[in-house]
């Protein structure tokens, strides 16, 4: 196992401290809350939708460093994008944080995300990364709420 | 009168525990977490095995020799529970697969017997799910209600709400010895004598208290006494249920099936008495037998000399994590057990407990299926570390050094 200290970089931390698209959007299009029981993660997300097109989303809750990091940078990343890409990328995201693909060669869609291939080294850690997009993915498809048990 | 207690050979002891000379992530192992499961000595891990290789058959079956010397060796088991429990009798102790069985056990046949619709249930602010969940489930199942014994700031019960939350609609009351969480000893017995004079049995959950102190179930005066092997320097799968004969007695059955029968036709089946009326099917017989190994350990070492060593381990730790800034301890109740919870500001414990596991130091971070605790201290989670009888003072320095890593990396 890879040293945990290397996922903590300064982009995670950083993000964890200051959580860019933090709040409430009103109105929105889409609305999920995503739920992690085993380690009290919660997770509200709100996103507005237009022409297939992410507008806008916001997220907030609490969590630990590796869930709101993650959400932080989920929301910079998919905000203007196609809806179909910004599933694309939670496909991604969600391969490559259990390990089943090589962020180098088949994640294009990730850029600055890859910050996270450390989390498949951490098994009790995977859901923590993944909520954000689980939630995502849920508000997306019109579910109200994401578990990722 | 003082006694010196001679202190333990901790040296000595670690060399009965081979998962302590292995390493984690790189480093030796440090293990803070018996409140999760105790390791289990070699010895009773050879006794399990010897079972195994040279033993192994079923209990109560037949006239083999073979079964016959498992089941003597199955119940001179019972019997060192009893003894250690300090029992009346072996018939008093029921073998479960742990705590929660145990408890669940009494709240489905005990709970059942004596709760009727519009009756009252009262728990503790301070119980493991396991002491919940199954009272929640007969209370829905019966139309009664459940009542909370509140606790204050520094976790330790509110005795003077007794008198007001034991009513003439209580029918039982559940409490849990040590807390997982927040270290609290609580005071069993003046509670037991409260709830007994208002006619109220009290179903005692000890599954943190028998690692630390000496329990006599007829001093406490407990109804039901639950634990389990796993947090006994036992293994997993082996638990006990003590409760009065009295009791078992008139409790039904809980599951059926063999073992559990006196004789069984169409037409009618009669039980054995307690404790097999309890205990339907193959047991795990190489748990009991270990389980009887793991307290011949802890009696040999003496749990007086545990009480102190660790007790020593708890003030240390105390006194070398409170001056971290930012670094809140949970329960500090002046009865406590060396279970040492903390919250730090702007770490997640989930954080924490990843960047302490690189440090080889294994805690436990998460709500400790506690979760009204968490919710009466306003935290999601905590970062728990539990000190035995083999952990080492410079075992608790390295914990130190390694959260003041943590603090630094997310300052
Ligand atoms: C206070 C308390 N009660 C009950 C239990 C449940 O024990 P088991 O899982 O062994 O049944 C635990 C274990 O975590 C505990 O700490």
């Amino acid at each position: 196992m890879s040293d945990p200290r290397e996922l903590y970089q300064q982009v995670i931390l950083e993000h964890n401290k200051k959580p860019r698209n933090f709040g409430r959007l009103e109105p929105c299009t889409h609305h999920a809350e995503g739920h992690n029981p085993l380690c009290g993660d919660q997770l509200d997300l709100t996103l507005v939708v237009e022409n297939g097109m992410v507008q806008d989303v916001k997220f907030q809750g609490s969590g630990c460093a590796i869930d709101v990091a993650s959400a932080s940078l989920m929301t910079q990343a998919v905000k203007g994008r196609p809806v179909a890409e910004a599933e694309a990328m939670a496909e991604q995201f969600r391969g490559m944080v259990r390990g089943e693909l090589d962020p180098a060669t088949q994640a294009p869609l990730l850029g600055k995300l890859t910050l996270f291939q450390g989390v498949k080294d951490l098994p009790s850690r995977v859901k923590c990364a993944v909520l954000p997009w689980a939630t995502l993915h849920a508000a997306l498809k019109g579910e109200a709420e994401a578990s990722t048990e | 009168m003082t006694t010196t207690l001679q202190p333990l050979d901790v040296q000595a002891i670690r060399r009965d525990f081979p998962l302590l000379s292995r390493s984690l992530n790189g480093r030796p192992v440090i293990y803070l977490d018996s409140a999760v499961s105790g390791q289990m000595p070699v010895q009773v891990i050879e006794r399990m095995s010897k079972y195994e290789r040279d033993e192994h058959t079923n209990v109560h079956r037949g006239v083999s020799t073979l079964s016959q010397e498992a089941t003597d060796r199955y119940e001179e088991a019972r019997e060192k529970v009893r003894a250690f429990l300090n029992a009346a009798s072996a018939r008093e102790i029921v073998w479960t697969r742990g705590t929660t069985e145990s408890l669940n056990l009494v709240a489905q046949s005990f709970g059942r017997l004596v709760v009727q619709p519009g009756d009252e249930i009262l728990l503790s602010a301070m119980e493991h799910h396991a002491n919940i969940v199954p009272w929640q489930m007969l209370a829905q199942e019966k139309g009664a209600t459940i009542k909370v014994i509140p606790m204050n700031d520094a976790g330790e019960l509110i005795l003077e709400s007794l008198d007001e939350l034991i009513t003439e609609r209580t029918r039982v009351m559940g409490l849990v010895h040590v807390s997982n969480v927040l270290g609290t000893i609580n005071p069993v017995k003046a509670i037991v004598a409260k709830a007994h004079a208002k006619g109220v049995p009290v179903v005692v959950d000890g599954a943190q208290a028998v690692p630390h102190l000496a329990v006599d179930v007829r001093d406490l005066d407990a109804d039901f006494y639950a634990f389990s092997g796993h947090k006994l320097s036992g293994p997993t799968g082996i638990g006990v249920l003590y409760g009065k004969l009295a009791h078992l007695e008139a409790m039904p059955p809980w599951q059926g099936g063999g073992s559990m029968i006196r004789s069984v036709s169409w037409e009618k089946t009669t039980y054995m008495p307690a404790p097999a009326k309890f205990e339907a099917g193959t047991p795990p017989i190489a748990g009991a037998i270990g389980l009887g190994a793991a307290i011949d350990y802890v009696r040999a070492l003496g749990l007086d000399r545990i009480a102190a060593h660790e007790h020593d381990l708890l003030a240390y730790a105390t006194e070398n994590l409170l001056p971290i800034p930012g670094l809140r301890i949970l329960g500090n109740a002046q009865e406590k057990a060396s279970v040492l919870s903390f919250v730090v500001d702007g770490i997640h414990p989930h954080d924490l407990g990843s960047i302490l596991d690189s440090e080889g130091v294994v805690v436990r971070a998460g709500h400790h299926c506690a979760q009204p605790v968490m919710t009466r201290f306003q935290v999601p989670a905590t970062t728990r570390a539990s000190f035995a009888y083999f952990n080492t003072r410079e075992e608790v320095d390295i914990l130190v050094s390694a959260v003041l890593k943590a603090i630094e990396l997310f300052k």
